[in-house]
């Protein structure tokens, strides 16, 4: 079950951690991402901080995190593959977090009418 | 009014009274009355003779050597004829930054040969468009390389000019330089792994070393990397053509002055700065990269690759506020390069080694003694004060080494020959029989 942020974001639960990517409208709206930098296994991100730059053929744009807590792992395929978040964007996860807070999310039906306004 | 004034007298007259001054004077009335600049006393304008004329005696007041045997940074080569006959072209000379890049292909093909030449040269992944000089890419690669760690740690003998720009560019992106001296002249490789620490993110050395010696930078990228730094070569780029490239060693980036390929000392300066990485690195490059492709006719054409984009829409994020290069500089490293050919410049390297170690050799017959035992490329430290020999050679038209703590260090150069050289080793006798 995906969540998601007014800011484009998913967040997947894991059970102890949780995997945070971009949303299928944020990587249509960017269209095609040329690059992704992500932050180093161990560092703490913080909710409505920024995360990570994603830089398509358009502009580039910051990833704020839903979460706070520290990263434990990063998808590291993305770094040599940025457009696998246009390709699969509910697949193509940025960073895994041990999550200690996160912010207020929406389902998927309250973000798909979110994002129609 | 002419079109390069943009205000008329009711321009300025209707701009004052919206702020509510009486004359532009009145803009100034916080500035002290006693710091005002008066009516600067100018003489009467010059006729273009007599300009010249005057410059010409102030040009005389010079002093410049028949032949130099000193580097320290800038050194003295040989420069084909053909060099500034082709980068004096105007279309060279005249041509701005190309702000509509792609409309200048000239430039763009230029900016292409010369990182293609620097790739060859370093055998590193990329090479950017050129930097000021070698001193500001130093300090630029200590910036790419400071992601999440803030300190930078320089080993050995760095010619400290690069010390100060390193300084200098470091102290307003808050981080710390520490410095490692040398041990007998060189990088002290078996204490290298415990002087880095966790705040470490890269370590800067220099080969040929400021006084001419060649360090063993593949051993020190291997403790880098275990220690999981970068590593910062600053290299030479006439050495490169003998010695094992950066890209060899396993450096991070490589970075170097490039007046030694074709463009003259000129005081110092304006030189070009050399900048290659490895592809890691490559978004946190500054400046620009022109690549080629092909247009919709399938020609073949050249384009602005890459570039931060931060530099131009996210200026606060921006690791470097270079978005330019030194491109007239650049074009004629490129053209001496393309000129003296790979034979060539090999050859170039090879008569630096040997005249440098002629007469090295000849002084330490003649009784001098060379500060350090290890090997050189063109560029050595004779013991003691070289000041009456100095004076001896300045006599027969040739500079002589630089003075350097405890000695003077001499550069030879494939530019010498031997009649000069053997003359310096008879001033030295000389002057220590004074």
């Amino acid at each position: 079950m995906k969540q998601f942020t007014k800011t484009h974001e998913w967040v997947s639960n894991q059970g102890k951690t949780v995997k945070v990517g971009l949303s299928d409208f944020a990587q249509k709206e960017m269209g095609d991402i040329v690059y992704v930098s992500l932050p180093a296994v161990g560092d703490t991100v913080t909710i409505g901080k920024s995360f990570s730059d994603v830089e398509s053929v358009k502009a580039v744009s910051e990833v704020f995190s839903p979460v706070t807590g520290k990263v434990v792992a990063i998808n590291e395929e993305l770094l040599d593959k940025p457009e696998l978040i246009n390709e699969t964007p509910y697949d193509a996860w940025m960073i895994e977090v041990e999550a200690a807070e996160t912010e207020e999310l929406m389902t998927e039906d309250q973000y798909l009418e979110f994002i129609k306004k | 009014m002419s079109k390069y004034t943009p205000h008329t007298e009711q321009d300025v007259k209707t701009m004052l009274n919206t702020v509510g001054v009486s004359s532009l004077d009145g803009l100034y009335k916080d500035v002290p009355r006693e710091i005002f600049q008066k009516e600067l006393k100018l003489p009467k304008g010059k006729s273009q003779y007599a300009v010249e004329k005057q410059m010409r005696v102030l040009a005389g007041k010079n002093k410049t050597y028949g032949s130099v045997l000193r580097g320290g940074g800038i050194y003295d080569h040989i420069i084909p004829a053909a060099v500034n006959a082709l980068t004096g072209r105007a279309e060279f000379v005249t041509a701005y930054t190309p702000y509509q890049a792609e409309i200048s292909q000239g430039v763009l093909q230029g900016i292409f040969e010369y990182q293609s030449l620097m790739c060859a040269l370093t055998q590193m992944d990329i090479s950017n468009a050129s930097m000021y000089d070698g001193a500001q890419a130093a300090a630029e690669a200590i910036v790419m390389c400071c992601e999440r760690k803030n300190k930078a740690l320089v080993l050995g003998q760095v010619n400290p000019q690069y010390m100060a720009v390193m300084r200098t560019y470091c102290n307003s992106h808050n981080i710390s330089i520490d410095s490692i001296s040398a041990k007998d002249g060189l990088v002290d490789i078996n204490t290298l792994a415990d002087s880095i620490d966790a705040d470490t993110a890269c370590v800067v050395a220099q080969c040929p070393n400021y006084f001419g010696l060649i360090e063993d930078m593949k051993a020190i990228a291997d403790i880098a990397h275990v220690k999981n730094v970068k590593f910062i070569y600053i290299f030479n780029p006439v050495a490169a053509a003998l010695l094992p490239t950066p890209g060899e060693c396993g450096v991070d980036v490589a970075v170097g002055e490039g007046q030694p390929l074709g463009l003259p000392m000129a005081y110092g300066g304006a030189t070009v700065g050399i900048l290659t990485c490895n592809k890691a690195l490559l978004r946190r490059m500054p400046g620009r990269v022109v690549g080629q492709t092909t247009d919709h006719n399938g020609r073949r054409v050249f384009v602005l690759t890459m570039q931060a984009r931060e530099q131009h829409i996210r200026r606060e994020k921006a690791l470097s506020s270079i978005c330019s290069n030194q491109a007239l500089n650049a074009l004629t490293t490129t053209v001496y390069l393309s000129l003296v050919g790979k034979v060539g410049f090999v050859e170039v390297a090879r008569q630096c080694v040997d005249k440098a170690h002629y007469l090295a050799n000849e002084l330490v017959k003649a009784g001098a003694k060379l500060k350090y035992k290890t090997e050189f490329f063109h560029e050595f430290v004779v013991e003691g004060d070289g000041e009456k020999w100095n004076k001896i050679l300045a006599e027969q038209d040739i500079l002589g080494g630089m003075p350097a703590p405890d000695g003077t260090l001499w550069c030879v150069t494939e530019k010498a020959d031997k009649e000069t050289l053997d003359k310096v080793v008879i001033a030295y006798k000389e002057a220590r029989s004074i």
